[in-house]
């Protein structure tokens, strides 16, 4: 009952949904009121609709309703609760709904906090907004129904979740990173209906800066949960891979930062009008080209599904009626909205520039080389695929000018600033960070040139930021009154906080991956490793049971000095449904290194264990600076000129 | 030209020739970056000491480890070829004997292959494109002999 109940749902909010796209834009056109107003209740009501049906999946996976095919093939009843809501958006056709839910979410927040909009424009944003939820509910319907049934003859148990996937990092990973790709659906909205209407003016950068900030805040927390999930649980203490799928996502990051950046250029300049509507275009498009990589199965990828062709096609078909009229109607109108304003070669306006060219031409370069392997097989070259040295290199040369500028941006002045005065601002902060950089390769110990050169320089940027930063908040808090926090703007804490989320990053990025040790050794219970001051002690082997998987687990001490430091517990499980083998890594994390330890296979013949036995420099850093940067753009957000607006 | 013109056409000259520059350099790192996927029936077309990808099905009682250290060797084959793969290592949990796996690593001058990463899929259900096409591919040929006279 409750799967029909869903079901009927969706088609209800597919009608819904083509009512809200269609009415309101001919109303538009002849002039009629009433079709326009349709708009806001439209869009409630098609919220309304897909979180009922939401609800109904949510439901027959914590009911074990194994009559329905999603969920026979996703759960299993031994499954704890929370993974059960997990195994939601597990699948395929769950992860569809989570993206058509999160889609009408954004619509009914926009409907709902948009009374300073005129109406015209709300009404064209919603009906935007409501024809990308058809294209997806269409998908969903008739290509990947998560509610079909097994009748007459169903499973009396599931074959079980993805041992991979049950893990809390599935409850927050994929609602937190669609909350963000599918957010900038808004930005979108906005930027079609200013090209509609031709106009685009501080305002209108205003309506779209709260939205982009909360798509990119999501996103920055989507991704980077996604990372720390890999490094705990693929078990071998990788963080970042690459992989097509992760690209897919950091790509409409890059993209979305740097349309953060522009917009601020667009508001307060009234510059770069026409490029700011093409990047607010550009975030949602690679969103979608993220979706079609992800849902086609195109690409070998660890998030790939088994997976048929027509829904790959039909993806690719809705991206190219996106992407391609968003283009064509760009072309026409963009020369309506740009206005030239001078700036000089030093200005707050030419290093918004910078940022956007940088961010845009790494986001390109990632797209190729995510893309290659596609465009090889289809010229016949061959199967390939671009390994991460590709990726590295490109960002460490395109990265490292941008974060040396994020530096000086806040501190240089709109239309013109001269070098002079930059250089006198600065040079204490950037004698400052050579030391703290020379000194940083008094730790890195015995190292090849080249690395040790890596670290000084990440450690230079990171620490050039983050003073540079906070000279820049002391200045703005003193005045002829002395010194007052309360002068800065709330948006102003944001970016600050959001620019020294960046240097932590690069510190964790930078330290982790230079100053970390990684062993892979053979150990018998009762044995002991040394490694870097650090002593592992493999002490005993344990066998326990859960309700849904056996559990053999290892007990390690780690003593620093003779002094007990952390106590770990490494587990190999085997999952019962389906028979398949998982890692579970033991980790102690502090905040200058991560003891990680993880167990491979136990060796035949003996009472040897293969394991890992990792010490990661400063990992830790590399969250936290995603939690500060998320915290940041929340922070911006939450300005109160943003709440002002008035028409 | 006008002086402004001018120094809006110089700046755009330079952004542009920036741009090509940067993804020009970037097109060579990527071709000094292509890993190629061979078959286990075509590694023999395979340059040597170039790092490759090898997939295919591990070869039943093929995995022989050594009893002092970490090493590993076991054979891959698409049911048309077959090639002894040497790693030392941590294999994943989803390594199994009869699966589908892949392998980074480099092709010696005497036929063995030297892997430096095993990756075996994270899905039950999932085979990575690449050897799917293999063994189809392998599979057509072996019926294509049987139907021969």
């Amino acid at each position: 009952m409750i799967p029909e109940i869903g079901n009927l749902a969706l088609n209800f909010a597919l009608a819904v949904a083509l009512i809200q796209f269609v009415l309101p834009l001919v109303g538009l056109a002849t002039h009629r009121w009433r079709l326009v107003v349709l708009a806001k209740p439209m869009a409630i009501t098609c919220f309304g609709f897909v979180a009922l049906a939401f609800g109904c999946l949510a439901w027959s996976f914590y009911s074990n309703d194994f009559s329905v095919a999603n969920v026979a093939q996703n759960s299993n009843r031994f499954l704890p609760t929370p993974y059960r809501l997990g195994a939601t958006w597990g699948s395929h056709e769950g992860s569809l709904l989570l993206w058509v839910f999160t889609l009408t979410a954004w619509t009914f927040a926009v409907a709902m906090l948009s009374k300073s909009l005129p109406a015209m424009t709300r009404a064209r944003v919603l009906s935007i907004l409501g024809g990308i939820a058809v294209g997806f509910l269409i998908f969903i319907l008739f290509t990947s129904n998560p509610f079909d049934r097994i009748l007459p003859i169903y499973p009396v148990d599931g074959s079980d979740l993805n041992p991979l996937l049950q893990d809390p990092g599935m409850v927050f990973h994929p609602p937190l990173l669609y909350m963000g790709y599918v957010g900038f659906s808004v930005a979108f909205a906005f930027a079609i209906t200013a090209l509609l209407e031709g106009r685009i003016d501080a305002l209108w950068a205003r309506w779209v800066r709260p939205w982009t900030l909360a798509a990119w805040m999501f996103l920055t927390l989507g991704i980077g949960a996604g990372s720390w999930w890999a490094y705990y649980e693929l078990g071998w203490g990788g963080w970042w891979f690459w992989d097509p799928v992760e690209n897919a996502s950091f790509m409409p990051w890059l993209i979305g930062t740097a349309l953060l950046h522009s917009l601020a250029a667009t508001e307060k300049r009234g510059v770069f009008k026409a490029w700011t509507t093409l990047l607010a275009i550009s975030a949602f498009s690679f969103s979608l080209l993220g979706t079609f990589l992800v849902r086609s199965g195109v690409l070998t990828s660890v998030h790939a599904f088994a997976n048929d062709p027509v829904r790959g096609t039909y993806i690719l078909i809705f991206l190219g009626v996106v992407v391609g009229a968003s283009l064509v109607l760009f072309a026409m109108r963009a020369t309506t909205v740009s206005v030239t304003s001078w700036f000089g070669a030093v200005s707050k306006e030419a290093f918004f520039l910078w940022n956007n060219l940088l961010l845009a031409v790494a986001t390109f370069m990632v797209l190729i080389g995510t893309l290659q392997p596609i465009i090889a097989e289809l010229l016949n070259l061959g199967q390939v695929s671009v390994g991460p040295p590709y990726f590295n290199l490109i960002f460490n040369i395109l990265m490292t000018p941008l974060i040396f500028l994020v530096a000086l941006g806040p501190v240089v002045r709109w239309r013109e600033y001269d070098l002079a005065s930059l250089l006198s601002h600065s040079k204490l902060a950037l004698a400052a960070a050579l030391l703290i950089a020379v000194a940083s390769t008094f730790f890195s110990g015995d190292m090849p040139l080249i690395d040790n050169a890596q670290v000084a320089l990440g450690v230079f940027l990171a620490a050039w930021v983050i003073l540079m930063q906070l000279k820049n908040w002391y200045q703005q808090a003193s005045g002829p009154s002395g010194f007052n926090a309360k002068r800065v703007k709330t948006s102003y804490y944001g970016m600050i906080i959001a620019h020294i989320g960046l240097a932590v990053t690069v510190v964790g990025v930078v330290l982790s991956s230079h100053w970390s040790v990684e062993k892979v050794i053979r150990l018998a219970p009762g044995q002991v490793y040394e490694i870097n001051g650090y002593t592992f002690s493999f002490n005993a082997i344990n066998n326990y049971s859960a309700s849904n998987y056996d559990a053999i687990q290892g007990q390690f001490k780690i003593a620093q000095d003779g002094e007990v430091v952390a106590e770990l517990t490494p587990e190999k499980r085997r999952y019962h449904a389906s028979g398949q083998w998982m890692t579970e890594a033991g980790i102690d994390s502090n905040f200058t290194r991560d003891l990680y330890v993880s167990m491979g296979e136990q060796l035949e013949n003996s009472d040897d264990w293969a394991i890992r036995v990792y010490i990661k420099a400063f990992v830790f850093w590399l969250w936290l600076g995603c939690i500060m940067m998320a915290t940041g753009g929340l922070i911006a957000m939450l300005d109160k000129r943003y709440r002002k607006v008035r028409v | 030209m006008r002086p402004l013109r001018k120094r809006r056409l110089i700046t755009v000259l330079s952004i542009v020739s920036g741009l090509a520059v940067a993804i020009g350099l970037g097109l060579y790192a990527m071709q000094q970056n292509i890993n190629l996927f061979y078959p286990p029936s075509k590694v023999s077309e395979a340059p040597t000491n170039v790092l490759i990808r090898v997939g295919g099905l591990v070869v039943k009682d093929s995995v022989k480890r050594d009893p002092d250290s970490l090493e590993v060797e076991f054979q891959l084959t698409d049911n048309e070829g077959d090639i002894r793969v040497l790693y030392d290592g941590i294999l994943p949990d989803l390594f199994r004997e009869g699966q589908g796996i892949v392998t980074m690593g480099k092709l010696q001058e005497n036929g063995d292959f030297v892997a430096s990463e095993v990756l075996a899929k994270h899905d039950e259900n999932y085979m990575s494109p690449e050897i799917a096409e293999a063994i189809k591919q392998a599979e057509a040929k072996a019926m294509k002999r049987g139907s021969e006279p």
